[in-house]
């Protein structure tokens, strides 16, 4: 039979076994997917254009529907700022003379430690750029925790960037297109964060669980964390800034160290995304750049006072060093020394003299000062004067 | 005198794309990040429903292909493992197929624990591919607040049977 008679018209295949047959074709599809897909490789991986791509057209879809969720939170704190407008005045000026007393004892602590730090010359770290952005959409499941960002590369934003809310560490950027950022809560099964436990220095890692409240993990140091510790980030790997705050720790029903995220208090909507890489972003490129000792030649020139010392100390070790050399000399012109009598020494014998060790009685004679020798000059005045440095610090004192 | 019958036909529009764009819609309308009195919205996975249905309505070629995209949907959206809720889906609609014979026309009581099951084994399977990828195994009780309102849009599914389930011996 032909072809073009239609061989198979007659041939009839169940419909179950068709749609068994999409069903393992797509579980293969599914399998080579999650192979190709590793989430700590996304962005390096051959998704990433993808995502970006559905994650550019699917922001503007949760910016819409998110809007007037936003603009109904707005107002109803309006009206409840107008109805509680009292109280809330009451609250305030309480708390305005509770933190008066913070703000002197901060200036105070400010002062002090900008002199510690001048003193010890600690390199701070200079302030980083920050832009703000809108959370869109929100994944909330166990095994994605992540939020859909309104900014995006445009604005600089870059993967591994940290996220901030008001009240403290969020997560950290984990995909970028040109207007949108897809943002990886600390919460998220992927998320690793180094921390230290504010109150003792010890470092732990900071692992979420797709839970409210991620775990410590590696905690160093036995009792090094207690309840209500403050934990924050310790900078570690260079992925996020020291001293970010995350939360305070807690122990957890399932009897480990769990942190109580700063950033639960409140609906995390705006964002602040710090546009930090890692530390050599904050270091002068320049500087480091420079060729050693470049700044000796940029040093201001002496004043009259310390370039006499400097002069003074420089011949003092030009005539400490002259009178050394010619005093060698001295001795090395010198004759060697008469043979002593054996009557001197009788239990000694020549043989046994010269078994002694060299370190003793060196074969080189060595001079004398306590034999008065005419010929070198006496070196008392200058004795001391090769121990002082000719810096220009020392001259000056 | 003979009357005019009318015939209504349920093609693959109605019992499969018009759902699957709705829990499409559903699933974008729940990702909003709304939070009253310290409580988000629920985060169901709803083509769990459709996978559960599908194959007890009528074998088709097209469901698992929809769920496909479906599952690829999600984990773009929420920003997971791409192909994790793929696999899951596609598991439960082979599954429920292969025992589609034995579950026609049971009870309510027992497709609803036929239900969760089906939805145990999703999760159990994403919770495997998960802690086996990331070597990091998720928190249960975090599986269990997506679980538990997934498994409370049963009569969704029920309603889905019952409504474009013919009967017909022809798809047994």
């Amino acid at each position: 039979m032909a072809f073009r008679d239609g061989p198979f018209e007659n041939i009839k295949v169940p419909l179950a076994w068709t749609a068994a047959v999409v069903v393992i074709v797509g579980i293969i599809g599914a399998v080579m997917l999650l192979l190709g897909d590793g989430r700590q490789s996304r962005n390096v991986g051959g998704y990433a254009p993808v995502r970006a791509g559905f994650e550019t057209g699917a922001a503007p879809v949760g910016g819409v529907l998110s809007a007037p969720v936003r603009w109904t939170g707005n107002a109803v704190d309006y009206v409840k700022g107008y109805f509680f407008a009292v109280s809330e005045n009451r609250r305030l000026r309480a708390e305005i003379v509770e933190l008066n007393a913070w703000r002197d004892e901060a200036l105070a602590l400010k002062n002090v430690n900008g002199r510690y730090e001048q003193m010890l010359g600690v390199k701070t770290e200079p302030p980083i750029p920050m832009v703000t952005g809108l959370a869109i959409t929100d994944a909330r499941g166990p095994f994605a925790r992540s939020r859909l960002l309104n900014i995006g590369a445009a604005k600089g934003v870059r993967v591994g960037n940290p996220v901030l809310s008001e009240h403290g560490l969020v997560g950290r950027i984990m995909g970028a297109s040109a207007g949108n950022s897809r943002m990886l809560l600390l919460t998220d099964v992927a998320s690793r964060t180094p921390v230290l436990v504010e109150r003792t220095d010890a470092r732990a890692m900071l692992t979420g669980d797709g839970s409210g409240s991620p775990r410590l993990d590696y905690i160093r140091g036995a009792g090094s964390v207690q309840e209500g510790d403050r934990i924050m980030t310790s900078g570690d790997g260079g992925g996020f800034p020291r001293g970010l705050p995350i939360g305070v720790a807690a122990k957890g029903v399932d009897g480990t160290w769990r942190v109580k995220l700063f950033s639960d208090r409140s609906a995390i909507d705006y964002v602040r995304v710090l546009l930090f890489q890692d530390f050599s972003q904050l270091a002068d490129q320049n500087a480091l750049n420079a060729p050693p000792l470049a700044s000796l030649a940029a040093a201001p020139p002496p004043t009259p006072a310390q370039a006499a010392a400097i002069q003074d100390v420089a011949t003092r070790r030009a005539a400490a060093a002259a009178a050394t050399a010619e005093r060698v000399r001295a001795a090395n012109a010198a004759p060697p020394p008469a043979p002593v009598a054996t009557t001197a020494l009788p239990t000694r014998t020549p043989t046994a003299a010269a078994t002694r060790p060299a370190a003793v009685r060196p074969a080189t004679p060595q001079p004398r000062p306590a034999t008065p020798r005419p010929a070198a000059p006496a070196p008392q005045p200058v004795a001391p004067a090769p121990d002082v440095e000719p810096t220009p610090a020392g001259a000056a004192e | 005198m003979r009357r005019a019958i009318t015939v209504r036909v349920v093609g693959p529009l109605q019992w499969i794309v018009y759902p699957a764009l709705s829990a499409i819609a559903v699933t974008v309308l729940l990702a909003i990040p709304f939070r009253l009195f310290g409580l988000n919205l629920p985060e169901p996975v709803l083509p769990i429903v459709l996978a559960f249905a599908w194959p007890l309505i009528r074998p088709s070629m097209l469901a698992p292909a929809v769920l496909f995209g479906l599952g690829l949907f999600l984990d773009l959206f929420w920003g997971g493992t791409l192909g994790l809720w793929p696999l899951s889906l596609l598991a439960v609609y082979g599954a429920i197929l292969l025992a589609s014979n034995f579950l026609a026309g049971q009870a309510t009581i027992v497709l609803f624990a036929l239900y969760v099951a089906s939805t145990g084994f999703a999760f159990f399977l994403a919770y495997m591919i998960t802690t086996l990828s990331l070597g990091n195994a998720p928190s249960i009780l975090a599986v269990l607040g997506q679980v538990v309102p997934t498994l409370l849009l049963f009569p969704l599914a029920d309603w889905l049977i019952q409504r474009f389930d013919d009967a017909d011996v022809r798809f047994r």
